[in-house]
């Protein structure tokens, strides 16, 4: 136990070591940014420094905690129907040479269509609660995961599929026991783009109509110039953009290590 | 009991690939070709002669165009009585050696316990003993083509086709697998249609050795091999065995043609040990 409390430990010191450049520079440039906006008497409406955002924060926290959380939960929803649906839509396709042709073009349409002029007609037709939002959210996050996971099904090696049919095996189980855990890497990958993007799309929905969330408090600030206020949420929005990220690649080690090997190949 | 249906006998074996906008491309022609029960039969050729083409077919992955496969029934009932293990080890990199060892009897929905039980019994027999719950990219190149084997074995089938099961190896690993394998087919008294490129190694291994011509690729001479077994290392050097490779190796090389032929007569008499 106390083993596994050190590696731990040793495990989250090289991580620091990891980020440590990163660290600098951002601990740099907030203090060049510090000085300049106290030096040159910026005013805090235009350009508040960093020490006054960190105030702000503080201050607007206690509000925080309920549209960061409104926030989190379209998110969540949103990401987790994006994850059914891209599953759904690449199964078929590579099941489906007739699905294949009938849909692939779709899914590059439904990237090509802006959102920001999508967001207001969707809050015409679902009003202004979470379900325009979730949309959003999983129109954002289901391209890059249908693309990924579809290309991984492709990619998956011919051998290997041969060889678990000769000892018997039908479609279904080269599928799962072949494609699906083949093509984890590429379908991570995808999941990590989708989850970068995921909370943006969250605060798009809430800027054109809400009644919580963080891009309604946001845009509330940005109105009554509280632009110290504005940064704090940036902030929090960014934070919850990489927490995604780090929650999707954690939950990937843990389910599928293997994408997580470089794997050398033996053979020709 | 020899005397009893072969394990595999193909009569007059064809294989036309149909290409789009082009003539179709004969892959194999009118192949006849037997595997007595318990015998270790080769199969040598040039290379792109078809003989993957060759155990694709056997192995039910594709079907003949023309000519006939008897294979005799496998213990388990529904299952085909062959065990194909490909070129390459194709371990599922995500499932540990036992899991990919065992890996038939699920997806055939054979008895896994009795699987894993009979799988622990052969670890040690493999190489493998320790390493039951490790990932294939942490084993060594042998140790992943015996647990290869492995996989293939627990199959439970009586014919196991083998693709080049050494062709990725070093030279020394190689002749280590050999001799294993040897002593493994021995024990398991299965029978092998064993593929590859190297003549020695055919010729030590086998009771009989097809050699295989250019596509499209039938068989073009078949040798028995009277060598007593169990094979050992001295028997190389021994006349009887050359004389068989010498002839082996004459009629594989018409085939490919090329000069290399004194260059590569050379070598091969050299690697005898003295």
């Amino acid at each position: 136990m106390t083993g596994r409390v050190r590696a731990a430990a040793a495990g989250a010191r090289r991580q620091l070591t990891r980020a440590g450049p990163a660290v600098l520079v951002l601990a740099a440039a907030g203090g060049v940014w510090e000085l300049v906006t106290r030096l040159a008497g910026v005013p805090a409406w235009l350009l508040p420094a960093p020490s006054v955002i960190v105030l702000a924060f503080v201050e607007a926290l206690p509000q925080l905690g309920r549209h960061t959380a409104s926030t989190m939960l379209e998110t969540g929803i949103g990401y987790g129907a994006a994850l059914t649906a891209a599953f759904v839509i690449a199964a078929l396709i590579d099941q489906s040479s007739l699905a294949r042709r009938a849909l692939a073009p779709l899914l590059v349409t439904s990237q090509t269509i802006p959102i920001f002029a999508l967001a207001p007609l969707l809050a015409i037709w679902f009003g202004f609660g979470m379900l325009p939002k979730i949309i959003i959210v999983a129109l954002v996050c289901f391209f890059p995961i249908a693309v990924s996971l579809a290309g991984g099904l492709r990619n998956a090696d011919p051998d290997m599929q041969a060889l678990v049919r000769s000892m018997g095996a039908g479609r279904r189980q080269v599928f799962f026991k072949v494609k699906l855990p083949s093509a984890a890497p590429s379908l991570l990958s995808g999941m990590k783009i989708a989850a970068s993007y995921s909370v943006i799309g969250a605060v798009i929905g809430e800027w054109v109509g809400a009644s919580q969330g963080l891009g309604l408090y946001m845009l509330r600030a940005s109105n009554s110039f509280q632009t110290a206020r504005v940064f704090a949420v940036i902030a929090v929005i960014a934070a919850l953009s990489v927490g995604m990220f780090l929650a999707v690649d954690v939950l990937g080690r843990r389910v599928a290590p293997w994408a997580y090997v470089r794997t050398e190949e033996v053979g020709p | 009991m020899s005397s009893a249906r072969p394990a595999l006998r193909l009569t007059g074996v064809s294989k036309t690939y149909a290409a789009a906008g082009a003539a179709p491309v004969a892959a194999l022609r009118g192949v006849h070709l037997e595997v007595r029960r318990g015998a270790f039969v080769s199969l040598v050729g040039p290379s792109g002669c078809g003989k993957s083409t060759l155990l694709g077919l056997i192995a039910g992955l594709d079907e003949p165009s023309a000519g006939s496969i008897e294979i005799a029934a496998g213990a388990a009932a529904g299952a085909s009585g062959v065990a194909y293990m490909p070129q390459r080890d194709l371990l599922l990199p995500w499932r540990t050696v036992m899991q990919n060892a065992t890996l038939g009897a699920e997806v055939g929905g054979g008895d896994r316990a009795q699987a894993r039980r009979r799988a622990r019994e052969l670890l040690p027999a493999f190489g493998l003993d320790g390493f039951e719950n490790a990932l294939p990219h942490t084993l060594s190149g042998g140790m992943r083509q015996r647990a290869a084997l492995l996989r293939t074995v627990l199959l439970g089938r009586p014919l196991l086709l083998l693709d080049e099961p050494f062709g990725a190896l070093d030279a020394l690993t190689r002749g280590q697998m050999q001799e294993w394998l040897l002593e493994v087919w021995a024990r398991l008294a299965a029978s092998v249609l064993f593929v590859t490129h190297d003549v020695e190694e055919a010729v030590w291994l086998s009771d009989r050795v097809y050699v295989m011509t250019r596509r499209p690729g039938r068989v073009k001479l078949s040798v028995d091999v009277d060598l007593p077994r169990p094979r050992e290392r001295r028997m190389r050097a021994e006349p009887a065995f050359a004389a068989v490779e010498q002839r082996l190796l004459e009629a594989l090389l018409a085939e490919a043609g090329e000069p290399p032929r004194g260059a590569s007569c050379g070598t091969r008499a050299q690697e005898h040990p003295p």
